[in-house]
């Protein structure tokens, strides 16, 4: 049931990404609702599917996107790798831990973009991109950290509800 | 008998003349002053009985009156809505047949072309890309490499397809590079793409005078795209002494954010040159 959840939700956020929220940019940055909703899933203590989501996330981000297949992928189960690291330990302070996921992840993903594509030959100047997109991005990514990491945790409390001690 | 007949007659006749000079007295205006006297107090109480019943009245039957009213305003509500809805799905629709009349004229001002519509309906998901996808793909004839336009101008190539979509790579993707030839000055150059959107010119020969408002074109050197087709103009040019070329910066003149409807050029295929280049193992 989650897995199938993840495919309903991710590939929607995937057409709201697409749609609507790459048309409004920021300098030209833009939030990344997928990754957003990947890390406050792998944030939450009782989800034991992070990782299917992390795969099934990128790949719904890959297929519309000119970045060379596999960046989205590795980049969001880089993101939950470092998600299911700080869950263990800052588990008493959760929302600080989405910031910290959710900050790593976006550099994550845009310097593996960046790397990538100054393999294949389409390389961008480096300071304009940190300037006008990576820096932008993380403001939004940030911005919007907190009302998804509420979301999410709600679906994920939906879910896996907490087992009562008798 | 008689006596008592005699005197009933003068009594009746006595009425008739009363009555009859009371209606000419009234009928002339001479008894208004009596009437006015008279008939204000009732007129007065009569007002202030009315006022009371139907405040009464409205006091007894409002409640009725306010679901009938909150009923009504529901309903006029949902008409509202709904007429709202209307406009709003008119006003696409004008906007849509206004872009289509404009590309339906670009298509019979230019008939050599042969040309599919598509709506642009999604951006790439990565901002460090600059692509655009169309509900067109691969079952409508879309190959890869086929020139995107508009009724202004160049957009862009399409650069994956799939069988319902493709990919557009816009003319302001920091990869793009097509070759160009400036209107009035005849020059040749090359047109690329920038992280911020921007359309810069490169390799203008320092020979070649460019000048703010030349019309930047297409060459169809190097077999990508189709010749003369509109790009833009020269915003500015800068030209460095101690450089080998010149640069210019161009306007596009495609709104690129407001990108909705464009036309595919489908009988036009590019020309693969690589193996014409020379590499450096060749003799």
């Amino acid at each position: 049931m989650p897995i199938l959840l993840g495919f309903l939700i991710l590939g929607g956020l995937t057409v709201v990404q697409s749609a609507i929220v790459s048309r409004m940019p920021m300098l030209q940055g833009t939030a990344d609702l997928v990754l957003l909703a990947i890390a406050a899933w792998a944030l939450h203590s009782r989800v034991t599917t992070h990782w299917h989501w992390a795969v099934i996330g990128g790949l719904a981000m890959a297929i519309p996107s000119g970045v060379p297949f596999g960046v989205f992928p590795a980049a969001y189960l880089l993101m939950v790798l470092l998600a299911h690291l700080l869950r263990q330990r800052v588990w008493r302070a959760p929302i600080l831990a989405m910031f910290v996921v959710v900050f790593a992840g976006t550099m994550v993903s845009h310097g593996l973009t960046l790397l990538t594509l100054w393999f294949v030959g389409m390389p961008r100047p480096l300071f304009d991109s940190l300037n006008l997109i990576t820096l932008p991005s993380l403001l939004l990514n940030i911005l919007l950290a907190v009302p998804m990491y509420v979301l999410i945790g709600d679906l994920a409390k939906w879910l896996y509800p907490e087992e009562m001690e008798v | 008998m008689w006596k008592f007949t005699s005197t009933r007659s003068v009594l009746t006749f006595v009425i008739a003349l009363l009555a009859i000079g009371l209606i000419v007295m009234a009928l002339s205006g001479y008894l208004a002053p009596i009437t006015r006297l008279v008939l204000n107090p009732i007129i007065a109480a009569q007002t202030w009985l009315s006022t009371r019943y139907q405040a009464i009245q409205d006091f007894i039957t409002t409640p009725s009156d306010l679901a009938r009213l909150r009923l009504r305003n529901a309903e006029l509500e949902a008409d509202n809505a709904r007429l709202q809805a209307q406009v709003i799905e008119l006003q696409q629709q004008i906007a849509e047949y206004q872009v289509l009349s404009t590309l339906l004229d670009y298509v019979r001002a230019n008939p050599q072309n042969e040309y599919v519509t598509a709506s642009v309906i999604g951006r790439d998901t990565s901002p460090f890309m600059r692509y655009v996808i169309i509900n067109r793909g691969s079952d409508n004839g879309l190959v890869r490499g086929m020139p995107v336009i508009t009724q202004q101008g160049l957009v862009g190539r399409i650069a994956a397809v799939s069988p319902g979509a493709a990919r557009v790579q816009l003319i302001t993707d920091p990869s793009s590079s097509i070759n160009i030839r400036l209107q009035q000055s005849e020059a040749d150059a090359v047109l690329m793409g920038s992280l911020t959107g921007e359309l810069m010119l490169d390799l203008i020969p320092q020979s070649d005078s460019v000048q703010v408002g030349d019309l930047v074109l297409t060459s169809g050197l190097g077999g990508e795209y189709p010749e003369n087709l509109l790009i833009g103009q020269v915003s500015g040019v800068r030209q460095v002494e101690a450089a080998l070329f010149q640069t210019a910066s161009v306007q596009p003149v495609v709104d690129f954010t407001q990108l909705r409807i464009v036309l595919v050029i489908t009988n036009f295929r590019p020309i693969d040159i690589t193996p014409l280049l020379p590499t450096p193992s060749a003799p």
